[in-house]
């Protein structure tokens, strides 16, 4: 699969250029909007969609399967700190996700460890991770998914 | 100068029918070159298609009142302000010519239709006009030239790699800056030389290659532009988003949300 650049929604800004790891999304010299040069090299990373602040890309799967209809498509807000995505199976079948956006910027927050307390054995052997629950912001413990919840064979 | 109506000064040497039919022919040079490129790129055909498909996800039937409402929104905003560029720079330099070009074409045509007579008093405002529109053209236009250029920053060209893209933000320039200098030149009062005629001479050429250029220039991004974001907007409002998740509601845990990262260019 690769990306794509919707026309009408790139305004030129770079955003993308400056953000894949490839290199492969170019500047075009004629309508100077963003296109990838090099469709066979995208690993679809997904780092230009999100990075794109007009959404204007998109990836585009396969011949043999994209004609039939799926749609995986993100928006990120900084200013909220989420990150939202919306995937349409081909089945018809939409499911929405929200997550925290968990990028920090360069050289920031690395926790300074040798400066902590050393942690007990009943920490270590804990199923939390460091800095867990504080660090999720949240009181009330990690989530579960309580095992009744489940049902039985395949479903969506 | 400021308040000199240049073609009033040109009418005494070219009639004033010769001046009007000039901005007629460039007003079609547009309109060819416009729908030339529509009917070649069929890009107004993918447009249509593209709603009509975002139609079938909509989740919402939006009321006359309702798309009233979103597109004068979108003109208010996104064309009027140019709000998908962010707050920057690149916005600045996009509002100053975009207004700059406004106010010199208007200008342009006003004082070529109304006051082109060797006779006609111009009223001040109309001069003031064109030269302020040219001004911010030339300001808006060089900044976008020669500091905002995204493949120039992106990329590592350098700043005189000229390719097709530049053809429209060139040809601006180079009309709003000979027709600055041409007026200046006839504000002098230098009989005859040849400078402020080489000057008129540059400031048709410029005109001519930026109105005739359309097919091969981003001119028509003036047009396009617009119509995108009404598009963008109404497939907002009435949920089909272009497939797009909707504005998350972020539970509290999420923290205060980041600030976006400037792009690094190199």
């Amino acid at each position: 699969m690769s990306t794509f650049v919707y026309m009408t929604r790139c305004d030129g800004c770079g955003h993308c250029v400056d953000i894949c790891p490839s290199d492969i999304m170019h500047i075009d010299e004629t309508i100077r909007r963003a296109k990838n040069i090099e469709p066979n090299f995208c690993w679809e990373c997904y780092s230009c969609v999100k990075a794109c602040p007009n959404h204007a890309i998109d990836v585009r799967g396969y011949a043999d399967f994209a004609p039939m209809g799926h749609s995986v498509r993100v928006r990120r807000e900084e200013e909220k700190g989420t990150i939202s995505w919306k995937i349409k199976f081909r089945n018809g079948t939409v499911k929405d996700f929200v997550s925290p956006i968990t990028t920090k910027p360069w050289g920031k927050y690395i926790p300074k460890l040798a400066e902590k307390e050393k942690p007990s054995k009943e920490a270590l052997d804990s199923q939390l991770l460091y800095s867990e629950p504080k660090g999720l912001n949240i009181d009330t413990g990690l989530p579960e998914m309580k095992k009744e919840k489940f049902k039985q064979g395949v479903y969506y | 100068m400021f308040t000199t109506n240049p073609f009033s000064i040109l009418a005494e040497t070219v009639p004033p029918i010769a001046l009007q039919s000039f901005v007629i022919v460039m007003v079609a040079l547009v309109i060819i070159g416009t729908l030339v490129d529509i009917i070649h790129k069929k890009n107004v055909k993918y447009f249509f298609e593209n709603a009509k498909k975002a139609k079938l996800s909509a989740i919402k039937t939006l009321s006359t009142g309702e798309k009233i409402s979103v597109i004068s929104k979108t003109i208010v905003s996104d064309i009027a302000t140019t709000s998908e560029l962010g707050a920057g720079k690149r916005r600045m330099a996009h509002l100053l010519g975009m207004y700059g070009t406004i106010l010199f074409w208007i200008g342009s045509v006003i004082m070529i239709f109304c006051y082109s007579t060797p006779s006609s008093d111009t009223p001040n405002v109309w001069p003031i006009i064109w030269h302020v529109g040219a001004i911010m053209t030339v300001l808006g236009g060089s900044w976008f030239w020669f500091f905002l250029r995204v493949d120039v920053y992106s990329e590592a060209q350098p700043w005189y790699r000229i390719i097709k893209a530049d053809l429209f933000v060139l040809a601006l320039l180079a009309s709003a800056l000979f027709g600055l200098i041409w007026s200046f030149l006839q504000s002098l009062n230098l009989n005859n030389r040849w400078d402020d005629k080489l000057f008129l001479i540059l400031f048709i050429i410029s005109n001519i290659v930026l109105f005739g250029g359309v097919y091969w220039s981003k001119f028509a991004h003036m047009l396009y532009k617009p119509g995108a974001a009404i598009q963008k907007n109404l497939a907002e409002a009435d949920g089909s988003r272009d497939n797009l998740p909707p504005p998350a509601d972020a539970p509290k845990q999420y923290g205060l949300g980041i600030d976006r990262e400037k792009a690094k260019h190199y």
